[in-house]
């Protein structure tokens, strides 16, 4: 059974190149020349956990770049993508950041979806005086001079949507039940949402907040608890911000439990039509989501925009969703400023951001603002057959972001 | 169930070769900083990406060196060395929590930054003593030394031994990784901990820092590797591996095999956390994704990749795996996992001595 | 038929006073306009009891009404409700709705229809005003009981009644509706009367004894439930681990690729749905034809991941275990490469949807009974091969003792390569009835493998029996825990006890005895 010289000899031969990587590495300095290309980092997983959600939005990135240089690129020189993959793994993250910022030079990075790969990389982006675009709706709560934040804060997105469940059109709900995936965006979220909801007046009693694990499968026991809060009086209303892989069998279970929207909403701020494309629509009709953007949003710049997409993905039937169309604003806003600035030096480009302005396509035009985040407008969703989602509300205008939200006490005593 | 290990230490020509091949990466190694500060136009000038990759790499090698110890000599396979590195991370994690004092976003003068959102008025219990850097360091070896000892101390007294071992280990380091994704359990939760300010009075993210801690990584890779050769040279390094090969045996020859399986379990544990506390401050983040199982299997790779039964094996393994990975997931984003997991399977197969046993003879 | 009976009614209104066509016809005005005009003219349409409205309340449901700019509206087959006659279609646009409307349209639909000559429309119509209770809803509760017959349909058309007798002015009555109630031991029934226990102070304490019989009553069908539920999940790890209790327990090979063989399983279900989408007599069969499908497509997988590969490891079970992994992370890979690392939809058939009721109140959701019926098909299937097929003869003698099986003229590398087909393509079963409730991603598998391998060393490696135990006991645990502990910590603590309890009981609850236990 001892393996022979031949296949010895070819595994030498492999993995004699491993071993070469480490003395290599240093070499892949690149040569710096005039007009040489606009380097622009993709920092998304491609792997593992997060790789369902993230590969869209490097797609997304990897078509901006097609379409910028199809302009003819910016400043006269051609944009090149880099991408890595962080493979869901936090630690890697930071180590992809510092090797796109040292190692290959990017001039700016789109990337992250979860909280914690932003905050793995923010302290490398922070010491390397990079340039991150993180397209993702989030809990707030923070601001670094070298990020600059495309999804929207919780005062965009949760808030809003609250609001409407307690108002007449959306069932006057008297009785929330907070449920969440066990991790920052959630909890934050929900301290924020509970502090606004004592303020209208909902007692504590006729809150009930629930976590669950990551990939959480078996809903049964929660949605027949959820059943049994709501069978306590008063009209009862769903906010979910289960995130991923886990919203699939917690519809699943809502549907067979037969809870439907009329008598129980669910309002979600993670589901969004790439989430919904692996879900049976039908008896999930009604329920709700909130977002600053959706598919079916009506008007020619989201029209110009999926069209993009499906003709660079090659596939009439896939959808866009929110964070793709916040690294879409996200990049033209970024080449706005690069036009601007003169320059791809983070120093002139970051002040070149603030005050930037586009008619993005979910219809309205948004602002950089001076907290690096955009006004957005908010729009409510109800799940069709289909899908998609028909928006029954939306704000008249865009909402300015309050990363920094006021129904957090602490955030009084915040440095900064 | 015997394992049919052969016990491949090096002998003759290879073990001189491989004497030389180590001295000159160590000073490689030990070079890279200084390198580091050459200008930048200089052609040895070597960034600081390439650095702190290395000084990771070296705190992976102190783990695979850990895991060689237990499964190569002493025929323990852990699935769940991931938590005894990940434990003594939280550990260092927490004391550079503390060390963050009131820099922190809500500018609490104890209390971490998730503490404060959360709503915590006060710091657990179990926080207290982590603002010293001895008690930390004292923690980093003490919780996994403690957790390896009460594993270890019931399976190997019921006899638990091969892949029943394995699996109980692996569900160990599982419920671990649940537990630690709770925000209840005032750990940060997934987010776990970042944005750490400094350590031992000198701001981190600074090349200075970063020399400091790779210098610390690479003494304590000597030391492992000094205090693993010697154990494993020592009478009780030879009653260990011959409990690897024949544990009824030894057992029935009057060797109380439970001490000496704990004792080199605990050992490997220490070791484990003492790599992850020097792993923690360099790559900037502790969070419960280092508890999960496939980190733990990884990490075993590393040492069947390298060649396990050898130490050095462990280092080579761990050195060339990451390093794939690390190059691999650059120039393949969409294709590293396959060669990767070729590797794992060719090396299985093919090279059951691992790549060490490319440079050494097989044994009679 | 429908239809026919529709004319029929249409018949009857022709005695009443040509003035009704107007009253519908200006019902409508306002139609569309906004959601809060929608749910009036859905409102005044419900009192109004004009059965043309049915159809039309119908399609504003499926959202396949229209309106045209002119303010006409159009019912799916193009004609325009208010005359009948058809209409032109240009610029028409689907009315949209929201839940507010869904809400009122479906006390209006039901007020409608509780008089259908359908039975199951008249009970859906009872449960839809049971859920929106009105005074005004009385009268025609009372008049729709003096006709029926049903005494299921009864039972809820007393239950609506009294929930509307709540809203009522009349005493008696909602005195005796309170007692009713008290009787329905349902969640709705009791959220009823404690939102009628705040305006009615006079009779709190006849509300209270209602509630505290509800309460009794719903305590005991949540025994039932959570065991349900218990049984539901152990069913569900029962199918993940039966696989690996050929593969581990039989033949001691530690396949970490496990979990994706249970998710090709699960894709080869995507694809055999997909395959049977452009064949319409044949997509509703996809979900019974995927069990074979996925069963053969696994089972190759295995038999060459086994002759290419895991033979040649053999006696060196850790190497197994590290060169699956290495498998199971290129199969993964594969499939996120060919279908995308999106998740794929794999569409439930109707007699899996849904909710079944039993008798006491006791409600089942379909899919997951469905699934507890095929784990003990699967166990089934696995006892009958090992212990009435050649195959598992053979098996079984591989097993005992390998070289006086060769001897006797038994092939073993061929039996080895058979046992673990058999075993993959018992994962891929287990895929199929995962592609039910969770999704189908690259990811599917990793998050069954670990519980699968407790359930296995829990039960005692080798015995069928113990894996059955094993699993449904770890379900019924979990379940039970959850309410107190939470999900994340009642897995926690399953993990620790079955490790303390490993540590007492080495082989698990049903260890082998004999040499072959030895060895």
């Amino acid at each position: 059974m001892s393996p022979t010289t031949l296949t010895r000899r070819a595994a030498l031969a492999g993995l004699g190149s491993a071993l070469a990587v480490p003395l290599a590495l240093p070499a892949i300095r690149p040569a710096w020349a005039q007009g040489a290309p606009i380097k622009v980092g993709v920092l998304h997983s491609l792997s593992g956990t997060m790789a369902i959600s993230e590969t869209a939005l490097r797609d997304t990135v990897l078509m901006m770049v097609e379409w910028a240089n199809a302009q003819g690129g910016v400043l006269g020189r051609k944009l090149e993508a880099v991408v890595v993959d962080p493979a869901s793994n936090w630690p890697l993250f930071a180590e992809k950041a510092r090797e796109l910022l040292q190692v290959h030079k990017v001039d700016v990075t789109f990337g992250c979806w979860t909280s914690v790969s932003r905050k793995s990389v923010l302290p490398v982006f922070e010491e390397l005086k990079g340039l991150l675009f993180y397209p993702v709706q989030y809990e707030g709560e923070e601001e670094s001079p070298n990020i600059f934040y495309t999804g929207a804060a919780p005062n965009q997105q949760a808030i809003p949507a609250v609001e409407y469940l307690m108002s007449d059109d959306g069932g006057e709900a008297k009785r929330i039940v907070l449920l969440g995936t066990d991790y920052v965006y959630p909890r934050t979220t929900n301290r924020i949402l509970r502090g606004f909801l004592n303020s209208k007046g909902i007692a504590n009693a006729d809150i009930m907040e629930e976590y669950t694990p990551f990939g959480h499968s078996d809903w049964q026991g929660i949605v027949a608890r959820v059943k049994r809060f709501a069978g306590e009086g008063k009209k009862t209303a769903i906010v979910s911000t289960i995130n991923g892989d886990a919203n699939v069998p917690f519809y699943r279970e809502l549907g067979n439990q037969g809870i439907k929207a009329e008598d129980i909403p669910c309002v979600a701020f993670s589901v969004g039509e790439e989430e919904l494309a692996g879900i049976d629509t039908k008896p999930l009709v009604g329920h709700l989501a909130a977002w600053n953007y959706f598919m079916s949003v009506p008007g020619a710049p989201n029209e110009e925009f999926k069209k993009l997409w499906q003709t660079y993905i090659k596939n009439p039937k896939r959808v866009t969703n929110d964070p793709m169309e916040a690294t879409y604003t996200g990049f033209r806003m970024w080449m706005q400023a690069v036009q601007k600035a003169g320059t791809t030096a983070v120093a002139q480009v970051t002040p070149a951001l603030i005050g930037q302005k586009l008619t993005a396509p979910c219809g309205y035009e948004e602002e950089m603002l001076p907290n690096h985040h955009l006004s957005k407008p908010v729009l409510i969703g109800e799940v069709q057959a289909d899908g998609q989602f028909n928006i029954v509300w939306k704000t008249p205008n865009a909402v300015k972001a309050e990363n920094w939200s006021q129904f957090i006490p602490e955030n009084a005593n915040r440095r900064r | 169930m015997s394992a049919t290990l052969a016990s491949p230490a090096p002998s003759g020509f290879g073990r001189m070769t491989l004497r030389l091949v180590l001295i000159g990466a160590v000073l490689i190694l030990a070079l890279l900083p200084v390198l580091n500060q050459m200008p930048t136009d200089s052609a040895l000038h070597v960034s600081d990406f390439v650095v702190t990759v290395c000084g990771k790499w070296i705190t992976y090698a102190v783990l695979a060196l850990a895991i060689d110890l237990a499964w190569g000599y002493a025929g323990i396979l852990s699935l769940g060395h991931g938590a005894f590195f990940a434990l003594g991370g939280y550990a260092m994690g927490m004391h550079l929590m503390r060390l963050i004092g009131p820099r922190g976003v809500y500018g609490h003068p104890v209390l971490p930054d998730f503490m404060v959102f959360l709503g915590y008025q006060e710091l657990p219990w179990y926080w207290l003593g982590f603002d010293h850097f001895p008690f930390a360091i004292l923690m980093a070896m003490a919780v996994p030394g403690l957790l390896a000892l009460v594993v270890g101390y019931l399976a190997f007294r019921s006899r638990i031994t091969g892949v029943y071992l394995s699996i109980i280990t692996q569900a160990m380091t599982y419920a671990l990784m649940l537990a630690f994704f709770r925000n209840d359990m005032g750990f940060g939760g997934n987010n776990g901990f970042t944005d750490f300010k400094e350590l031992l009075g000198m701001p981190l993210n600074t090349p200075n820092a970063r020399s400091v801690l790779f210098y610390a990584s690479l003494a304590l890779l000597l030391g492992a590797l000094w205090l693993c050769s010697a154990v494993t040279r020592s009478k009780l390094g030879r009653v260990l591996v011959a409990i690897r090969d024949a544990e009824s045996r030894v057992r029935f020859l009057g060797y109380d095999v439970t001490q000496h399986k704990l004792f080199v379990f605990v050992l490997s544990a220490v070791l484990a956390g003492l790599a992850g506390a020097l792993y923690v401050p360099q790559v900037g983040i502790i969070n419960p994704g280092e508890f999960s199982p496939a980190n733990s299997i990884e990490a075993v790779i590393w040492v069947a990749v390298g060649g396990r039964g050898t130490l050095l094996g462990a280092l080579l393994g761990a050195f060339s795996v990451n390093a794939l990975k690390t190059w691999l997931t650059t120039v393949a984003p969409d294709l590293w996992l396959f060669a990767l997991g070729g590797l794992f399977v060719a090396v299985t197969l093919f090279l059951p001595r691992g790549l060490i046993g490319l440079f050494t003879k097989a044994p009679k | 038929m429908k239809r026919h009976l529709l004319g029929l009614c249409l018949a009857l209104l022709l005695a009443l006073p040509a003035a009704a066509q107007d009253r519908f016809a200006s019902a409508l005005a306002g139609l569309g306009e906004g959601f809060g005009q929608t749910a009036e003219v859905a409102e005044r349409l419900g009192a109004l009891g004009d059965p043309r409205a049915i159809p039309l309340l119908r399609a504003l449901q499926d959202g396949t009404l229209r309106r045209t700019p002119a303010g006409a509206v159009l019912l799916p087959n193009g004609t325009d409700a208010a005359t009948g006659q058809p209409a032109d279609a240009t610029g028409a646009e689907p009315v949209r709705i929201n839940n507010r409307v869904r809400q009122v349209l479906r006390g209006a639909l039901g007020r409608l229809q509780l008089i259908s000559p359908d039975p199951a429309e008249r009970l859906a119509a009872a449960e839809a005003v049971f859920r929106s209770p009105a005074p005004e809803n009385v009268p025609l509760l009372q008049s729709a009981l003096t006709q029926e017959r049903e005494a299921r349909i009864r039972a809820q058309l007393e239950l609506a009644l009294a929930a509307s007798q709540l809203r009522a002015d009349d005493a008696a009555a909602k005195r005796d509706a309170v007692a009713r109630l008290g009787t329905a031991a349902t969640t709705e029934a009791r959220a009823l009367l404690i939102e009628a226990r705040a305006a009615n102070p006079e009779i709190a304490t006849a509300i209270d004894v209602s509630i505290a019989a509800i309460e009794q009553r719903l305590a005991l069908r949540r025994v039932v439930e959570t065991l349900f539920q218990g049984l539901s999940l152990g069913s569900v790890l029962l199918l993940a681990a039966l696989g690996l209790a050929v593969t581990f327990g039989v033949m001691g090979v530690i396949n970490m690729a496990h979990g994706e063989f249970v998710m090709l399983g699960a894709y080869a279900t995507f694809v055999v749905q997909e395959l049977c989408r452009g064949i319409p007599w044949l997509a509703p069969w996809s979900l019974p034809l995927a069990v074979p499908a996925a069963f053969l497509v696994t089972a190759l997988a295995g038999a060459v991941l086994e002759r290419g590969l895991i033979r040649h490891l053999y006696g060196r079970p850790l190497e197994t275990l590290l060169m699956t992994f290495g498998v199971g992370m290129i199969l993964q890979q594969a499939v996120r490469l060919a279908f995308g690392a999106q998740n794929r939809e794999v569409v439930s058939p109707s007699w899996m949807q849904g909710t079944l009721m039993f008798p006491g109140g006791i409600a089942m959701t379909q899919n997951r009974l469905w699934i507890i019926v095929f784990g003990i098909f699967v166990l089934l299937l696995v006892v009958a091969a090992i212990r009435f097929t050649r195959f598992g003869l053979e098996m079984r003698a591989v097993v005992q003792n390998r070289r006086i099986a060769a001897t006797m003229g038994i092939r073993t590398g061929r039996v080895d390569a058979m046992t673990f087909a058999f075993g993959s393509g018992l994962a891929g079963l287990a895929g199929v009835a995962l592609s039910q409730i969770d999704n189908v991603s690259p990811n599917l598998g990793t998050g069954y493998i670990i519980d699968s391998f407790m359930v296995v060393v829990f039960g005692g490696v080798g015995s069928l029996a113990g894996t059955l135990v094993g699993a449904l006991t770890l379900g019924v645990v979990n379940k039970v825990l959850e309410p107190y502990a939470g999900a994340v910590l009642a897995k926690v603590c399953v993990l620790v006890a079955i490790m303390l309890f490993i540590q007492r009981r080495p082989k698990g609850l049903f260890a082998l005895k004999g040499r072959a236990a030895e060895s």
